[in-house]
């Protein structure tokens, strides 16, 4: 019997999210928990913009410029007398957007050829490698700053800019995980009743590396976010008018010794919902791939 | 382990190779002419043909390879080529600034380690206690605070309120020491600061699962005292993950370095790449990018040899 038994296919365990699951988790993880109400209370906040902000973001106003936060303009004006807070709630739209388009391409480009390069190896995985070391060399800001000179400062661009940047840490991700599946007795299973590369990759390998990805791709939209701000704060993100936290940031700090406090709340903003993603990718991770826990750091 | 480290030294100079001809590409596609960036005046007011020689002069007439190939071979023979800006040697431009960047990136990891370190251990060892909370809320903040926001947080308290330190400028270490560290405070508090971030978290993790492990267990029971085992067993065994944290750090120490050199007016590398991305000055962009992919492939390399000799378990092939 027990011979019988070793001959089936190890299929890797599937485990179900059910809410019992979930409830769980989210008590074992009440940070978790809390990082993901407010990366709710932000989304909301940046769909209903126009709805919520006490101002135009746009209007500026001659007479009221760089005003301490008062009952008027809790996070106080700028220097053309624009509203902080109105700015800050429409900002959170640019923040979020990138966030995900930046994760999406990352994953878009960098799943496939993870699959691809652990699955075939061979001069394929070399190349596919070398290729992951080189853009990993390149420093991050820099390819970032240089991309989006090129592409021109769009979200659209801004967005390719850094999802190529962090592709290839999804491409290793995936890879490494196809490595020790690929010579899984499901694998073989499968390739013996025929099943070619391409569904072998698709229907077998991508669904186990998915929790992984999910996970990291959590975590990478903080860093998105951040990478986001620090290349508005540096003058090449998104167009100046359009109101982004990280170029707030950049007019407040031309106004530093004058109006101190312009800085404070967008750089909050960025903090918070970052440290949110990174506590969600905590709960998340332990979540679906308990494994993990302990290898991955941040 | 000779053949490994040996191959890897043979691959650098093919990644090194696609990094640079990448650069050199996107460089190229950028828009807008150098030439006009170098000049600096509006296209209608100069004499067309002075602009055709200079463009033959600095060769960017040629075909982007045959470019590069230029820049590759002269880079064979030390030569990084020279500004597009003023005709300074790049070569000179990178030895000026980098003693800037030097004393900055060490003095940060030095603060980085100093913190991050005896927090994570100590943390560590008095696991669910309030200091242990309060180590994690910060290493959580230093992971995700932005370095820029915290340096202007930290500019408005101690420069603009209090008026203790200088909020921008640069002297050397060796000519006045004092100076310097006043200097050098606010930015090396951004960086390393958040820097400690990540080194408390990978030292808390690294040394709680020595903490567990059985060797622990027997010394205790063999009647040392607290003290002794951690120090000289738990801390010295949990350090070498956290070594190879600080190794993989130093993408994130340069990144810094380019905002926080630009945010204190300190006249350093990172400065030097924002400029030359700006002004469209290819030699000088090529030969930073050149000088910091260089120092994160060696970094990567140094850090996983020193992993195998401190650690016989890890064999690679």
């Amino acid at each position: 019997m027990a011979h019988v038994l070793e001959a089936l296919p190890a299929v890797p365990p599937r485990r179900r999210i059910s809410p019992r699951r979930l409830w769980r988790t989210a008590r074992h993880h009440p940070m978790a928990s809390v990082a993901l109400c407010i990366i709710v209370v932000f989304v909301l906040i940046a769909v209903m913009a126009p709805l919520i902000a006490p101002y135009d973001p746009a209007e500026t106003n001659g007479r009221n410029r760089l005003q301490s936060p008062s009952w008027d303009h809790p996070f106080g004006t700028d220097s053309l007398g624009r509203d902080v807070l109105s700015r800050e709630i429409f900002g959170a739209r640019i923040s979020l957007q990138v966030a995900v388009l930046a994760v999406a391409v990352a994953a878009g480009v960098g799943v496939p050829l993870g699959l691809i390069s652990g699955y075939r190896g061979g001069w394929v995985d070399v190349v596919v490698m070398r290729l992951t070391d080189a853009v990993i060399a390149f420093p991050g800001l820099v390819l970032a700053l240089t991309l989006v000179l090129v592409l021109g400062p769009s979200i659209t661009n801004i967005m390719v800019a850094l999802g190529v940047g962090a592709a290839p840490n999804y491409a290793r991700l995936v890879r490494g995980q196809v490595l020790s599946l690929r010579n899984m007795e499901y694998i073989t299973a499968a390739r013996s009743i025929g099943a070619g590369d391409t569904r072998i990759m698709t229907r077998y390998l991508w669904p186990n590396t998915l929790p992984s990805v999910i996970v990291a791709g959590t975590l990478t939209m903080g860093t998105a976010i951040l990478a986001e701000a620090s290349l508005s704060f540096l003058g090449v993100g998104v167009r100046p008018p359009t109101p982004t936290w990280g170029g707030m940031l950049n007019e407040a700090f031309t106004q530093i010794y004058v109006a101190p406090f312009l800085s404070f709340f967008p750089g909050l903003a960025i903090f918070i919902i970052t440290l949110s993603f990174n506590l969600l990718g905590d709960g998340v991770r332990d979540l679906l791939d308990p494994r993990l826990r302990t290898t991955q750091g941040l | 382990m000779t053949a490994y480290i040996i191959r890897r030294i043979l691959q650098m100079p093919v990644v090194i190779l696609m990094v640079t001809f990448a650069l050199f590409v996107i460089m190229h596609l950028l828009p807008g002419d150098p030439i006009y960036a170098m000049i600096g005046e509006s296209e209608a007011s100069i004499d067309p043909e002075v602009i055709e020689e200079l463009r033959g002069e600095l060769g960017l007439d040629d075909p982007v390879l045959v470019q590069y190939l230029d820049w590759a071979s002269d880079l064979l023979r030390g030569d990084l080529g020279r500004s597009f800006r003023d005709r300074s040697s790049v070569t000179d431009a990178i030895t000026d600034r980098m003693p800037v960047t030097l004393q900055l990136g060490l003095l940060s990891l030095f603060v980085a380690i100093c913190v991050g370190v005896p927090a994570g251990t100590i943390a560590a060892v008095k696991r669910n206690s309030p200091i242990d909370a309060f180590v994690t809320l910060f290493a959580m903040f230093g992971v995700a605070v932005p370095n820029f926001w915290f340096s202007m947080m930290l500019i408005w308290v101690f420069v603009v309120e209090l008026r203790w330190l200088p909020a921008s400028g640069f002297v050397a270490l060796w000519s006045d020491p004092i100076e310097a560290l006043r200097h050098m405070a606010l930015p090396v508090a951004a960086l390393g600061l958040t820097l400690s971030g990540s080194i408390m978290r990978y030292t808390r993790s690294s040394v709680l699962e020595v903490l567990n492990q059985d060797s622990v267990s027997t010394e205790k029971a063999k009647g040392m005292s607290q003290r002794t085992v951690i120090v000289r067993h738990a801390l010295r065994n949990s350090l070498l993950p956290v070594a190879t944290i600080i190794g993989l750090q130093l993408g994130s120490l340069l990144a810094g370095s380019i905002i926080i050199e630009s945010m204190f007016a300190l006249p350093g590398i990172g400065r030097l790449a924002i400029q030359s991305i700006n002004g469209r000055d290819y030699p000088m962009l090529q030969g930073v990018v050149l000088l910091f992919t260089v120092t994160v492939l060696v970094v990567n390399l140094l850090t996983d040899i020193s992993y195998a000799i401190l650690d016989p378990r890890i064999r690679y092939s």
